[in-house]
């Protein structure tokens, strides 16, 4: 660990925390309905799109046709990326000739962008035409991010609001977060992102003679484009197989810089839209600071995991500090700020390879998976989930008091109860079942690249990242078969949709009760106190279904290590 | 303040009582039926994985495999975690239950004397055989046979058999005091009573009903709590399900009745168990209060009250009006004042009259005259007049409303009264001046006024005053401090509403209140989002009594206002508003406390069981095996052992509820989190720790 290691930590933190005030407003005024700098602008744009799609965008809908509508968007962005993949060899923009893709990877594809995970089973460069990169997958990038976001505007419209029937209009929120947020957003990212050196365009691959006098292709692509979004969207997925590492995807130090702060950009910035439209700013910072306190531990492990190293490689009299699977250029801090960001949030995309960290630097993501992507968290779906397991610490805290548990004015009760932990169990049940059968088949086993805890360690960090909509992977790991593809895929499908049903019912209960102003007899949930217990349920909950698996996995890996043997 | 009164009636048995305990352990194993297990879903699950590894060790019994000694401590400690549980709810049933049995004795089969025809006749029929709407006589020695009102006559009754007073109350046909219960006895006198319950749902049948916990209906709270911790439990099915496919990976085989303890022991058992004790625990501590909620319900709901509505005769302030100063006008003596303002009132029988005499004689050692040594006539006050007095010789003396007495000694001409009237002068416009001068102040003040004139004479005013309650003051500070707003309600003009509710510390008053402002208060409060309490015992209250979230009727109130509220409280005191909110608060609070520590306590379980666990196949994790314990079997064992143990002696705990402190939300979580929660972090590692030195002292392994 070094000084400027940890203030280059310092620096990201500090700069992020300064863009959520701004960002975080600014959202709650688009979602609100009120003028925005960009208004003189996209306000025509937006009024021209619910004119063409027939949107009455004054009528609010109810929080199960909220729900429903954001099912059948869903449903055909599905459909439709799956078929771009089926057809992509008789479409055109096919420079580089790819064939149709498989039935089970183009499933396992299909369900990864419309879910927010950008699960890859596929190398990019040698799978997908560019059609099919930018109608699908680009235009899945913006618009599972803008989902997850209506989505958690839903929710917080129900704790703001008072005996009311209706959450919003999804139509509405998914046009304003696309046209307002994202997409100035990604324009900006991708230009800064262009003149970085990054490509874009729809030409041939490229020849190249290399400095031995071989021949390489490189390719090439609308890489620009896919990467900003793929960052602000917290989608992760690549253009390349190897994702942020490739220099062409991510070329300076700044491009690296402005990419991790892209990744956990708008999730930290939501918390603060949550506060403004419950009209309570620091309900909003005290999420935010119970998310940056586990964030900034996990930061610290990894960096110290990864410095400390393989203390094998000291004996030998060579530097412990683990530097395989990184990019020289970005270093040990930069790995290790990049890899945590990208599992807090739900986003995915790496600038190092997580299969060759250290034990213990390798099981803080799994960790932040495990947590159900609620620290940051993917966009929307972070801090939807975080709002769950806030129901869940308030019903326990709340009785301490003396009272029925209450949130912002809205009593929990059993159904809240029921449903936040409906979300909640979703998690374990495909996170550990699945890697309990895997690894007892055959097929299973075969994927596996490495023996012991570690192999173990690939397939939990598999069905972890699918299920929490991450989408990283331990790479080392054969992943495009039937059985992981189909696996996957239900994973990714059930992570997604079944925290959200729950969740949408939780809106539902909510927004029809009355708000109970506060008063002494009320426990303040802004203050450290609150944060502290918030922390404390999340590590209980979240981190003790856990424990054995981690055990088995990561925590064994590691002890062998210090007894000299690795995997 | 109650406690003493609370204790006259049941005694807390003490919780080694071996008259409840002895019962208890036998229900323990009654309840070991899984039809009433199911009510109880995490206790369930205990008992079908109890059963379950109680059936594979008979098989390994009959093959004769290896370390059963081991296998049959465990099943053995997993059969007791769930005796265990039910001998907490048993304890707590145990207490109601000696209630119950002293309240059934006051239901033994009476004859009742059913009216016949309109007649003044009637035939004996068993109380039994009664019906809605039966008019029966009751006479002097008779046992009320239902429930009813009374119609005609007034009777003393002696309500022992309900409240534990044994002073007789008098029950009278109209007015709010017309209701008489099953099962007390008149004393005096004869009454005729319509009958207005069911047999089998008389006050007393729902008493005996309540004490039991026979019905008890879980509360909607509770119903959350349990799909809390049925979740929790789903989670740890997953977490440990899993286990032996992931060790069958590593190489490793792990036993089925480990994998079980592990599960049992991460499961939150402690709340699990210990849950419907609180709850029945509740209800106990309310009837020991001498309070009876219709419903779990309304108990939960009594700790989420925001708004407390005081009415403030009896409640706020002590019953009646007192003397607490005489203010003599300009060239009249205090205690030329007093004296005739003691003489005035010595045949006035009424609190303030009697109170104005004792402050005479206190402050002024005037002495009490007998009237009949003086040959005086008194004059008694009417609603006409205004006045009272009294007549000495030619002498007279009238103290009463300001207004009143300045009026009769302004138009002598018009009085009726003696002669000797006529002939006094009028009163001067200055006296009129000063005097209402004195009056306004007093009535600013929260007084009332009173004037005394003697011989035509303006002497000057007595003031008059609401004291208030002792203690009642800080009281209000706690529930300020709790969150809690009151309202004082009051029959009195704005003006001295508002000097008492400052002097009494509430948050606001309504002053004038008719029944329909009262209802409309709450409707108000209500729509704000916030839950409200009253109590009260008239007819007119009925209204606001079914309004308020918690609605307490005085036991001495009429039938329709004990219908109306959800609590009655048999002691038919309104000050107790304030003890039941903190009865509810405590309920939760114990609930909550609870559930933290469950869950709390995994932390240090799993460091027990997975090094334990994986030993065999991962040496290298005896590094988690931060407590140092002997062996895999002991750590497991201790565990277990542990979270059997915790159950009995967090019992008392359960019972007794979480000490209740009026220090606000915030410091009160703090304190909670910090015992609850960061013991329920810390105590297990002691008390494993403990077990396995005991168990491997002992080589039970």
């Amino acid at each position: 660990m070094t000084a400027n290691g940890w203030l280059q930590i310092i620096v990201y933190f500090v700069v992020l925390t300064a863009l959520v005030l701004p960002l975080g407003r600014f959202m709650a005024r688009v979602f609100e309905g009120e003028r925005t700098l960009l208004s003189p602008v996209l306000r025509p744009v937006e009024i021209g799109l619910y004119r063409l799609a027939g949107v009455d965008a004054t009528r609010e809908q109810h929080c199960i046709s909220y729900t429903i509508a954001m099912l059948v968007f869903n449903a055909a962005g599905f459909a439709l990326v799956y078929a771009l993949q089926r057809f992509q060899a008789v479409l055109p923009l096919n420079p580089a000739g790819m064939s149709a893709v498989a039935p089970d990877l183009a499933f396992n594809t299909a369900v990864s962008f419309t879910s927010n995970t950008n699960w890859q089973n596929y190398g990019g460069e040698s799978t997908m035409s560019y059609l099919t990169q930018m109608a699908a997958l680009t235009t899945q990038n913006f618009v599972s991010a803008a989902t997850g976001i209506a989505l958690v505007i839903a929710l917080v419209r129900a704790f703001a609001r008072t005996s009311a029937k209706t959450v919003g209009n999804f139509w509405v929120d998914l046009t304003r977060c696309t046209l307002y947020v994202l997409l100035p957003l990604a324009v900006l990212g991708a230009l800064v992102l262009v003149w970085q050196g990054v490509p874009q365009n729809i030409g041939p691959y490229v020849d190249a003679t290399t400095l031995e006098g071989a021949k390489q292709t490189l390719s090439q692509g609308p890489a620009a484009s896919q990467i900003a979004i793929k960052q602000l969207g917290t989608n992760g997925g690549g253009f390349w197989s190897a994702n942020s590492s490739v220099p062409y995807e991510n070329p300076t130090p700044l491009s690296n810089f402005l990419q991790m702060l892209s990744i956990l950009l708008i999730p930290a910035a939501l918390t603060l839209t949550f506060g403004r439209m419950v009209r309570d700013e620091r309900q909003g910072w005290a999420l935010y600071a119970a998310m940056s306190a586990i964030f900034l531990a996990g930061v610290a492990l990894c960096y110290w995991a990864e410095s400390y190293g393989n203390t094998n490689f000291a004996a030998l009299g060579l530097d412990p500090a683990n530097m395989e699977g990184k990019e020289v250029r970005f270093g040990i801090a930069n790995s290790s700020l990049w890899a945590v960001a990208t599992t807090a949030a739900s986003n995915g995309s790496v600038n190092a390879m997580h299969d060759s960290f250290t034990p213990l630097g390798g099981m803080i993501p799994i960790i932040m998976m495990q947590l159900g992507e609620i620290i940051y968290g993917g966009v929307g779906s972070g801090l939807y989930g975080m709002l769950l397991m806030v129901i869940v610490a308030v019903f326990v805290a709340g009785l301490m008091v003396g009272r029925t548990p209450e949130y912002l004015g809205k009593k929990i009760e059993a159904k809240e109860v029921k449903m936040a932990l409906l979300a909640i169990l979703v998690l374990p049940l495909f996170m550990l079942g699945f890697p309990a059968v895997a690894v007892l088949l055959p097929f299973g086993l075969s994927s596996m690249q490495d023996a012991g805890p570690h192999g173990f360690s690939e397939v939990l960090y598999l069905y972890t990242s699918q299920t929490a909509n991450n989408g990283s992977a331990f790479a080392g790991f054969t992943g495009n078969t039937l059985w992981y593809n189909t696996t996957g895929g239900i994973a990714m499908l059930f992570g997604r949709y079944f925290v959200i049903i729950p969740m949408m019912a939780v809106a539902g209960s909510l927004v029809a009760k009355k708000t109970v102003p506060a008063s002494a007899g009320t426990f303040p949930t802004h203050g450290g106190l609150f944060v502290g217990l918030l922390v404390g349920v999340i590590l209980i909950i979240g981190g003790l279904t856990f424990f054995p698996a981690l055990a088995l996995g990561p925590v064994a890996e590691h002890f062998a290590m210090l007894t000299k043997s690795t995997f | 303040m109650q406690s003493t009164q609370v204790r006259k009636r049941v005694p807390v048995s003490a919780l080694l009582d071996p008259k409840i305990v002895w019962p208890a352990i036998v229900s323990a194993f009654v309840k070991l039926d899984p039809r009433l297990m199911i009510r109880n879903p995490v206790m369930f699950v205990v008992e079908v994985v109890a059963a379950l590894t109680t059936v594979v060790f008979v098989r390994e019994l009959v093959s004769g495999s290896p370390g059963l000694g081991f296998t049959f401590q465990i099943i053995l400690w997993l059969w007791t975690t769930v005796l265990f549980a039910n001998f907490a709810e048993a304890i707590a049933e145990g207490r109601g239950k000696a209630q119950a049995d002293s309240l059934r004795r006051q239901r033994t089969q009476t004859q009742a004397k059913l009216m016949t025809g309109s007649g003044r006749d009637y035939r004996s029929v068993p109380s039994t055989s009664l019906k809605v709407g039966d008019i029966v006589l009751v006479a002097a020695g008779d046992t009320i046979p239902s429930d009813g009102e009374v119609i005609e006559g007034i009777a003393s009754v002696n309500e022992a058999a309900i409240t534990g007073e044994s002073a007789p109350v008098i029950r009278e046909s109209g007015g709010d005091r017309s209701a008489v219960t099953g099962g007390t006895q008149v004393l005096s006198d004869s009454i005729r009573v319509r009958i207005t319950a069911a047999p089998g749902s008389t006050f007393l049948d729902r008493m005996i009903h309540l004490v039991e916990g026979a019905e008890r209906q879980k509360t909607p709270n509770e119903i959350a709590l349990n799909i809390l911790l049925a979740g929790m439990t789903i989670i740890f099915v997953f977490a440990t399900a899993t286990i032996p496919s992931f060790a069958n990976y590593a190489g490793g085989t792990i036993s089925v009745v480990v994998v079980v303890a592990l599960f049992v022991t991460l499961i939150p058992t402690t709340i699990g168990a210990l849950l419907s004790a609180i709850g029945i625990a509740g209800m106990d501590r309310l009837v020991r209060f001498n309070v009876l909620a219709m419903s779990g319900r309304a108990v939960e709901a009594s700790g989420d009250v925001d708004t407390l509505l005081l009415d403030k005769t009896g409640t706020i302030t002590l019953g009646n009006r007192q003397a607490t100063e005489f203010k003599p006008l300009r060239g009249v003596s205090e205690q030329e004042l007093a004296d005739a303002a003691q003489l005035a009132s010595l045949a006035d029988e009424t609190p303030e009259g009697r109170s104005i005499v004792v402050l005479a004689k206190e402050k002024y050692g005037i002495r009490g005259r007998d009237l009949n040594e003086l040959d005086a006539h008194f004059i008694p006050f009417t609603a006409q007049s205004r006045m009272s007095g009294v007549e000495v010789g030619g002498s007279w003396v009238r103290k009463g409303a300001v207004d009143a007495v300045l009026g009769l000694l302004k138009a002598p001409a018009a009085s009726s009264q003696a002669t000797a009237l006529a002939l006094q002068p009028a009163v001067s416009a200055e006296t009129v001046r000063e005097t209402n001068a004195i009056a306004e102040a007093i009535a600013k003040s929260g007084g009332t006024p009173l004037a005394v004139a003697k011989d035509g004479r303006l002497l000057g005013i007595v003031q008059l005053k609401d004291v208030i309650k002792g203690g009642i003051r800080e009281r209000f500070v706690e529930l300020r401090r709790m969150g809690i707003r009151t309202i004082m309600i009051t029959g009195d003009n704005p003006m001295t509403a508002a000097a008492i509710a400052a002097e009494a510390g509430v948050d606001d008053f309504l002053a004038q209140a008719t029944p329909e402002d009262k209802l409309r208060l709450i409707r108000d409060e209500q729509a704000k989002g916030r839950l409200v309490a009253m109590c009260g015992d008239g007819t007119n209250d009925a209204p606001a009594l079914a309004q308020a979230d918690v609605g307490v009727a005085m036991n001495t109130g009429t039938q329709a206002a004990r219908e109306a509220g959800n609590m009655v409280d048999l002691d038919s005191n309104p000050t107790k508003l304030i003890e039941i909110v903190e009865i509810g608060k405590q309920l939760l609070m114990t609930r909550g406390s609870l559930t933290t520590f469950s869950i709390a306590n995994d932390v240090a379980k799993y460091f027990a069981i997975i090094p334990a666990m994986f030993l065999a196949f991962y040496p290298q994790l005896a590094a988690l095996n931060i407590m140092n314990l002997a062996s895999p079997q002991s750590a497991i064992l201790s565990a277990i052992i542990f979270n059997a143990l915790i159950i009995v002696a967090l019992i008392p705990l359960a019972l007794k509820g979480v000490a209740y402190r009026p220090i606000g939300a915030a410091p009160l979580l703090r304190r909670n989190l910090l015992i609850y929660g960061v013991g329920g972090l810390v105590v297990p590692f002691i008390g494993i720790k403990a077990i396995d030195l005991a168990v491997t002292a002992i080589g039970l392994v």
